[in-house]
């Protein structure tokens, strides 16, 4: 068994209209190297599901994503993602605002494979008016409580970036928080990573750290070797995310024609280059984890 | 008492106090004052309080804020997003959240401006703000006590719940809210009077009644016991100080103006 990838045959693995779940947490953690060969594919009309960072302001930038079903969309130090602000501001994409933990329980439930999951989150707020379709439930227990009826977020692919992989499809990541990296790779038909590292073995080289395993690697379809691949977010315990990378991203949001200049400068080449014309390897490898 | 202080540092001993008598929570101080209030009242009157190091662990020191400068926070336990999760639906939790509106019904809003479903402005969106609205106490601090901010009529959009019955479909049992205290650059208010009408329960020193009615959207109720917010000690100047060591909370709030008005 060996599903070492590369980044390319995922990408030719995916469809127009797919509903894909991106792992990570706003600037931390995201599948960046999948996220820009997607970019420089021919696909669209794709469902994008993320607590969401850069690749949902990128996928809505180059007009990828049809709609987005997502907990927040931020850069963290820059409160709201700029090219998704941009985005929403003139009604370029389905917006799917969630509650976070809505969020959360719609990919449990569709990770459960059943049809909702019951809870409070949403009721008497607007969540309902933007998502109209949610319908409510009775317990029914001698409480009686109305309950939201969170439906299950399907996902057709999953994307997540770990630290280390073997080419068995086992994976372990690092850093202080597994964020829900689990659910999306639950939720969805199939589930590609990115890794830092690929190992033939991770029980051979790396038996003292699996409690830092995530999900199990039934979820795995394809593992693809990525170094630096979630730049410009953070990969704990590797390297932060990158503030001066961001700034000229924001800055360029704020442009006529400032995706244009992204995609030409950062993106377009090819990823095998990516890192030289990101700064140089050296330089990301040093990029410090921001604290607050 | 202290006899030279900021509105940003008299603000935070007012903030401090929405985390008295709460029991042993998350508390969770959104922003820079918030989160100085939360640590003076950790570190003071509510040692029971759980805080993070605004990542995922679990801290019993407050972390100052600003650049680290070599200081390792100690982590006493974990607390990562799905811990927070389990936090905010068990009601377990306290937090202080600073809305761009609120209505008359205490009502927030930090998503967007115009409708959500295409804005005007797109802010953060409603991120927790519905699940922790139903679920646990939380109290609300603006730095700019406006009409803008008190606004006269609904908010754009309802991101924390609060108390609109017209919020609730025909025969759904309303959830209780919980919102503790609001503090603003001019007063500390409650929700707590008559049907939950909005409440001046202290005012800053040199504030009077009338001009926070003149600067709220909606009719206020002035508590019988109103009384003056009370200056920080030199001991809470000094936690202050500590929590903030760069002075960030000198940003917050428009000038920085003193604690004591100029006659």
């Amino acid at each position: 068994m060996n599903k070492q990838m590369k980044l390319d045959e995922v990408v030719a693995s995916l469809r127009d209209g797919m509903t894909i779940g991106f792992g990570g947490w706003g600037p931390r953690r995201k599948p960046m190297a999948l996220v820009r060969e997607i970019l420089r594919s021919d696909l669209k009309d794709l469902t994008i599901v993320a607590f969401g960072g850069p690749e949902v302001g990128m996928l809505c930038a180059a007009g990828k994503a049809r709609r987005v079903i997502y907990g927040f969309v931020s850069l963290d130090f820059i409160p709201i993602e700029p090219f998704f602000r941009k985005t929403r501001e003139t009604g370029g994409v389905q917006a799917s605002e969630l509650d976070e933990g809505l969020l959360l329980l719609g990919l449990q439930a569709a990770g459960h494979r059943l049809p909702f999951l019951p809870t409070r989150v949403g009721l008497g707020s607007d969540v309902t008016t933007i998502n109209p379709e949610f319908r409510t439930v009775r317990s029914p227990y001698e409480d009686g409580e109305t309950l939201l009826a969170m439906p299950a977020i399907k996902l057709d692919v999953a994307l997540i970036h770990v630290t280390r992989a073997d080419r068995l499809g086992n994976t372990q990541t690092d850093g202080p928080d597994p964020f829900f990296d689990a659910l999306f790779a639950g939720a969805a038909e199939r589930c590609y990573v990115t890794t830092e590292e690929l190992f033939d073995r991770l029980d051979h080289t790396h038996p003292e750290t699996a409690t830092s395993n995530l999900f199990p690697r039934y979820c795995v379809t394809g593992v693809v070797e990525a170094p630096l691949g979630a730049h410009p977010t953070t990969a704990h315990d590797l390297y932060g995310w990158d503030v001066d990378h961001f700034k000229e991203y924001a800055t360029l949001a704020a442009a006529e024609g400032g995706w244009n200049s992204y995609f030409q400068k950062y993106v377009a080449g090819g990823e095998s280059s990516y890192a030289d014309r990101a700064g140089g390897a050296d330089r990301i490898r040093n990029l410090p984890i921001p604290t607050f | 008492m202290a006899s030279e202080f900021s509105l940003a540092e008299l603000v935070i001993v007012a903030a401090a106090e929405a985390f008295r008598d709460g029991g042993e929570l998350l508390a969770t101080g959104i922003g820079p004052l918030p989160r100085i209030a939360v640590g003076l009242a950790k570190l003071t009157f509510a040692p029971e309080l759980l805080m993070t190091d605004g990542e995922a662990y679990l801290v019993e020191e407050p972390v100052p804020l600003g650049p680290r400068n070599g200081y390792q926070p100690r982590h006493s336990g974990w607390m990562p997003y799905g811990r927070v999760f389990d936090s905010v639906w068990s009601g377990r939790r306290h937090a202080m959240v600073t809305p761009v509106q609120v209505d008359r019904w205490a009502q927030g809003n930090i998503a967007a401006l115009g409708d959500l479903r295409k804005p005007k402005v797109q802010l953060l969106g409603v991120r927790g703000f519905p699940g922790n609205s139903v679920c646990h106490k939380n109290s609300m601090f603006l730095p700019s006590h406006t009409r803008r901010t008190f606004i006269e009529g609904e908010v754009d959009v309802v991101a924390s719940v609060g108390f609109s019955d017209k919020r609730w479909p025909a025969g759904v049992r309303k959830l209780p809210v919980d919102i503790g205290i609001v503090v603003t650059n001019l007063c500390v208010m409650d929700f707590n009077g008559p049907d939950h009408g909005a409440r001046v329960i202290a005012m800053h020193p040199g504030v009077t009644f009338e001009e926070v009615q003149a600067e709220t959207g909606f009719p206020l109720i002035r508590a019988d016991d109103v009384r003056t917010s009370l200056a920080p000690t030199e001991e809470q100047l000094a936690i202050i100080r500590k929590l903030d060591p760069t002075g960030i909370r000198a940003s917050v709030i428009k000038g920085n103006p003193p604690g004591l008005r100029a006659a």
